[in-house]
């Protein structure tokens, strides 16, 4: 991988809860514009990974040692606030605000950050929720609570509302796990489109989901990095006997 | 087989006697209330006959004359409560947000307890503490550097008693206090944390995340309010102790007012005509109906609230 194509390098990362280790020594590099697919049995720390790639990890109370860096700069250097922004996050569970209509779910970021112009606030949510394919569905009642919409809808909101902050990297956990088939087919895709312009980091237990929306895969046992390489490489010819076992269903 | 038929006769009696049971006592409470309300409604008959609505509107209580008119009384019921609830509501919320979103939870576990239990501390303690304590630091130290640096506004003139209006609404706030901060806090450690990290990984700073939590639980904390208010409304011995005790309508807190649960406790047993009374379970009838519909509408708030939590 040429240096400047990396968006995220994490080396000899150690992840705690209080002195209880989870993440044992990972170094991997995470390349622009692609999608990384992070797979293993629950447990084994993925969503602890990709939380400390936007340092949620501290906000449920983790601690790391090692280093990540974004663009060559060390994140534990950084405002935890200013690089949320830059590094968004969908979470597994859709977790629209109740108290908003869908229109300000999506204006929340924005807000956030300053924008205030109501023309431009509504031009970018409703480009958001074009990109994240949900406009059609809610374009007629922006004005409904986003907690009145279908789950599948809940999590493209969540999508349109991460996208409306203009992040780099969209981290995203496990965000079709709780979803019926069709709506999970629909973020699928749509992670297709969006890895146009973004990197992102998609957590999965589903290995057929994994094969079919990422460029890289990383197997994750026990808190340790087994294998991490592109995904047909993993799928079709893996290094390891772990992850064999693992992505044929012998364990986990 | 036979056996199988009894088992499941029985255990339907048994169903339903359960059923209508709680109904029963369901439905009891709820005619206990009207019961109660009716009953006041008869001993106050040859008052509402003989005042009317003048009761409510007419400024002189005066048992000599045999004339009832309880404006004042409620006049003081009202500002007592809605000043004290003014001043309690903002810092309540700072309480709970500070137990809820801000204290490491070392410190957050011993305030909390500290709140509850002063929640559970009686009024006549209170009150007590409010006259040895309270009335003479107003009268010696607060009131007259109030009227020094306010005296310009009507509502720091006169003699600086200690006893009055301004001394039952600051015992009456320090009451509210612990009730509303704790029921607020228990509101917002209620709001989901999903709501908190979808918050925080917009790049929302702890205080934006806050706001966003606050919103969430807006209508919980109103009916929290709510409840305080209705406590305010009922106060009795404390207040008592340190309104003054004079029926009076003034623009100056330092002056002494009366609330209708202190003219009550004060002049039941004093009552030695039928009118007086009937005017002062009148009186009662009055507040009866104010904290019902108060408490009611708490509910209401609290109840739709939660039902909200439950669809998202
Ligand atoms: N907030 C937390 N506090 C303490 N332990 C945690 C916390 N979150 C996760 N863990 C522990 O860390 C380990 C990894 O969890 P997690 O990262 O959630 O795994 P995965 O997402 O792969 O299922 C598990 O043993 C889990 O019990
Ligand atoms: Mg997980």
């Amino acid at each position: 991988m040429p240096q400047n194509d990396i968006k995220i390098s994490v080396k000899n990362l150690d992840a705690f809860y209080g002195k209880n280790k989870v993440l044992h020594n990972i170094t991997m590099d995470i390349p622009s514009n692609q999608v990384v697919a992070i797979i293993g049995p629950s447990g084994c720390g993925k969503s602890t990974f990709i939380r400390c790639l936007n340092r949620m990890h501290e906000v449920v109370g983790g601690t790391i040692t090692g280093s990540i860096m974004l663009d060559g700069e060390d994140l534990s250097k950084n405002d935890p606030v200013l690089l949320r922004r830059r590094v968004g996050m969908v979470f597994q569970k859709p977790n629209p605000f109740p108290s908003m209509s869908i229109f300000n779910n999506v204006a929340a970021g924005l807000r956030l950050n300053g924008v205030h112009n109501k023309k431009e606030i509504s031009l970018i949510v409703e480009k958001c929720l074009k990109q994240a394919a949900l406009w059609d569905e809610v374009k007629d009642n922006l004005d409904d609570s986003g907690a009145n919409i279908s789950g599948g809808q809940q999590q493209r909101l969540c999508i349109a509302r991460t996208l409306a902050v203009e992040p780099e990297v969209i981290l995203m956990d496990e965000p079709a796990s709780a979803l019926d088939p069709v709506s999970t087919s629909k973020i699928e895709s749509l992670i297709f489109e969006l890895k146009k312009d973004y990197t992102i980091v998609i957590v999965t237990h589903n290995m057929q989901q994994a094969a079919r929306v990422s460029d890289r895969t990383a197997f994750f046992y026990l808190g340790e990095l087994i294998e991490y390489d592109i995904t047909k490489q993993i799928f079709l010819n893996p290094a390891k006997k772990q992850t064999e076992d693992y992505i044929t269903g012998r364990f986990g | 087989m036979v056996k199988r038929l009894n088992n499941h006769f029985s255990q339907n009696i048994g169903d339903l006697i359960f059923e209508k049971l709680t109904l029963l006592f369901a439905v009891s409470v709820f005619l206990l209330v009207i019961l109660m309300g009716y009953e006041m409604y008869l001993g106050s008959k040859i008052s509402i006959q003989k005042f009317g609505f003048s009761f409510l509107f007419n400024s002189s209580w005066d048992p000599v004359q045999e004339v009832y008119g309880a404006l004042p009384i409620i006049y003081g019921t009202v500002v007592s409560s809605i000043l004290s609830l003014l001043i309690a509501v903002p810092l309540s919320i700072g309480v709970a947000i500070f137990l809820a979103e801000v204290a490491p939870s070392w410190l957050e576990k011993p305030v909390s307890f500290l709140v509850e239990l002063l929640a559970g501390i009686p009024s006549v303690i209170y009150g007590l503490w409010g006259i040895f304590v309270l009335v003479p630091w107003l009268r010696n130290s607060f009131e007259p550097w109030l009227a020094d640096k306010f005296g310009y506004l009507p509502f720091f003139r006169g003699a600086p008693y200690g006893f009055g209006m301004l001394a039952a609404v600051m015992i009456l706030t320090i009451m509210l206090l612990p009730i509303i901060s704790s029921i607020s806090r228990d509101v917002l450690k209620a709001v989901p944390r999903s709501r908190r990290e979808a918050a925080l990984a917009l790049g929302a700073t702890k205080w934006q995340s806050t706001l966003i939590v606050l919103k969430d639980a807006k209508s919980g904390i109103l009916g929290a309010s709510m409840l305080g208010l209705g406590r305010a409304i009922g106060e009795t011995m404390a207040v008592t102790m340190v309104i003054g005790n004079r029926s009076l309508i003034s623009t100056s807190l330092f002056d002494p007012s009366y609330t209708m649960a202190s003219v009550i406790a004060n002049e039941f047993t004093e009552a030695t005509s039928q009118m007086y009374l009937s005017s002062l379970i009148e009186l009662a009838l009055v507040l009866f109906i104010i904290t019902i519909i108060i408490n009611a509408f708490a509910r209401i708030l609290v109840w739709s609230m939660s039902r909200k939590w439950s669809a998202a």
